[in-house]
């Protein structure tokens, strides 16, 4: 197996007092799809956050693609290649969708088949384009969050739960948007809280508890063992089927 | 996985209300006009006070845009912003008294070349102040609101202590040059050369700060960040170095009005900064912490109410805009044009 994209060995964040990120260990396989998966407040959001340098770790490495990144600044790694899609959204709703998008695109202007590309996938953001971010439905600016991490080709993308609270028909626009990322070769971190979208997509599976990683290995192992998912993450994960 | 319905997602059309609300603020410009035009029984009063108060607005505007953005953008609320204008008085009055010939000439051009040294050299000193202030005082209290009045309110009596030792504790009078005194005379009102001047300016620097916040990407920069500073910095922009620039920019924008208050005072003190903030904090409330548009609407507004009523009922002057703050308060809590934060 080539190397891997990213890797986290030993690390620790802390939020205030408290100790969120225990030594959190795990590799993200180059072009592959990684679930992050485990209970709420285990530490997945916090694992992405760390990643992408909104809070430090107190100790630990972080390697993107042979380098460390665990310290540097937020932008430092966004400019290195990452796409952010935060469990918030974090849209600018007082901006158009053309003004986000032009925002995200950092490197400069926004290649023009990469655009029509994604508004294939998501039609709405071509329809409402000269609107206001904060006027589109919930699914919708999931949409436009997902686009702006798409809008330009990333080393690696970091997505956090992004079917949280939307409607069936939008999950499969988001699923389907994934699964065409994957298939363009995209090495992806994605949290996930809807097993059936998980089992899906995801090449690998990382599951958390208590801020460790307690299990690592291939999705279609853990999505076929039931008792495994009972025993990992205390819940039975049929009942998402 | 289960086939999912096709998506179809429409966005219903805002009714005429929600269509109008954000240019209601606008509509109180000319209705406040409209309110000055039927109390003042004289036209030609009206228009005088019409334009001095539309240039008082305008210099307001030039003073409170810079820290309506410092605001917006690093969620820094600056007490010391007043003795930009102040050091930018100073330092402008200075060049225009150097450039006595200059200004004591009849000549428009020279008069105008002597006001844009004086400016640029006023705009280049609160700038540089603006940094080291942004560097030395703020940074360290960054998201400490109550520390952050306190440091910004040492520094302004510091600042100002050294103005007092570089150009002495007495008050500097100064003419305005020689082709900008007067007036110029207008359907019978008399409207001063040098506030039709700060009019000019004035509406120039909005539509500027406008099309820069609207129409370039540093003013996309500038709004987002505004709204979720956290996830610009993780589309890869440098936001330190945007607050940095936008500091510099508000100090020597309010050095740019402190040379114009100056001018139009024909005195400067080293406290003027200082009497002129509560105006500015006037205005950078009521047209919504970090909105520019709101700014320029709040400082309209206030600028012409005060000379209205000043004309009206002089006593009430003193009251006006504290009215003006308490009913757009309590119409609008957020201020006119409130700016759209991330939770």
């Amino acid at each position: 197996m080539s190397d891997p994209i990213l890797r986290l060995s030993g690390v620790f964040t802390d939020i205030a007092q408290y100790h969120i990120l225990q030594g959190v260990d795990f590799e993200v396989p180059r072009g592959q799809v990684t679930m992050l998966l485990g209970r709420n407040g285990v530490g997945k959001t916090t694992t992405l956050r760390t990643i992408m340098g909104h809070w430090r770790a107190r100790a630990g490495q972080i390697v993107l693609d042979g380098q460390d990144i665990a310290g540097l600044p937020t932008p430092a790694i966004s400019r290195m290649g990452v796409g952010y899609v935060p469990e918030n959204m974090g849209i600018f709703s007082d901006l158009t969708i053309e003004e986000n998008m032009i925002l995200a695109a950092s490197s400069g202007p926004i290649d023009r088949a990469r655009l029509d590309w994604l508004f294939s996938v998501f039609p709405p953001l071509q329809t409402f384009w000269k609107g206001q971010a904060g006027n589109l439905s919930g699914g919708q600016k999931q949409m436009l969050s997902i686009a702006r991490a798409m809008v330009e080709e990333r080393r690696l993308y970091l997505i956090d739960e992004p079917t949280k609270g939307l409607a069936p028909a939008i999950v499969s626009t988001m699923a389907g948007a994934l699964r065409q990322l994957k298939d363009q070769g995209a090495s992806i971190l994605l949290v996930e809280q809807n097993f059936s979208v998980a089992r899906a997509l995801g090449d690998s599976a990382v599951v958390m508890d208590d801020g460790r990683v307690v299990w690592a290995g291939a999705m279609a192992e853990l999505a076929n063992d039931a008792s495994l998912q009972e025993r990992l993450m205390g819940l039975s994960m049929e009942a998402g089927h | 996985m289960t086939a999912a319905p096709d998506h179809r997602p429409t966005m219903s059309r805002a009714g005429l209300g929600e269509r109008l609300g954000p240019y209601l603020p606008v509509l109180l410009i000319p209705a406040i006009m409209l309110f000055g035009l039927v109390a003042i029984p004289s036209m030609s009063s009206w228009l005088t006070l019409t334009v001095s108060g539309l240039a008082m607005g305008m210099m307001i505007f030039i003073m409170a845009s810079g820290m309506t953005l410092v605001f917006g953008l690093m969620d820094v609320i600056n007490f010391g912003h007043g003795v930009f204008i102040s050091v930018g008085a100073f330092v402008g009055i200075s060049i225009l008294l150097v450039l006595a010939h200059m200004t004591e000439a009849p000549s428009l051009a020279l008069n105008l070349a002597a006001i844009l040294a004086a400016v640029l050299a006023a705009m280049a000193a609160t700038g540089v102040l603006g940094w080291a202030f942004e560097r030395v005082i703020v940074k360290p209290v960054y998201g400490a609101h109550l520390k952050q009045i306190l440091v910004t309110m040492g520094g302004l009596i510091v600042v100002e202590q050294l103005i007092i030792v570089l150009w002495g504790p007495e008050e500097i009078y100064i003419l305005r040059p020689e082709a900008l005194q007067g007036a110029i005379t207008f359907a019978g009102a008399a409207m001063e050369k040098y506030r039709l001047l700060a009019v000019g300016i004035g509406a120039v620097l909005f539509v500027v700060m406008r099309y820069t916040l609207r129409r370039t990407k540093i003013g996309l920069i500038v709004r987002a960040g505004v709204e979720n500073g956290e996830m610009v910095e993780a589309l890869g922009y440098r936001l330190r170095l945007v607050f940095v620039g936008v500091f510099i920019a508000g100090s020597a924008l309010a050095g740019l009005g402190g040379v114009m208050w100056g001018l139009y005072q024909e005195v400067i003190t080293a406290h003027m900064g200082q009497q002129i903030m509560i105006l500015i904090f006037i205005v950078v409330i009521i047209g919504g912490l970090g909105s520019v548009e709101g700014c320029f609407i709040g400082a309209l507004l206030v600028g012409l109410l005060q000379n209205y009523i000043a004309f009206l009922e002089p006593k009430a002057a003193l009251i006006s805009n504290i009215g003006l703050m308490v009913a757009i308060l309590m119409w609008r809590p957020q201020g006119m044009i409130p700016v759209v934060k991330a939770k």
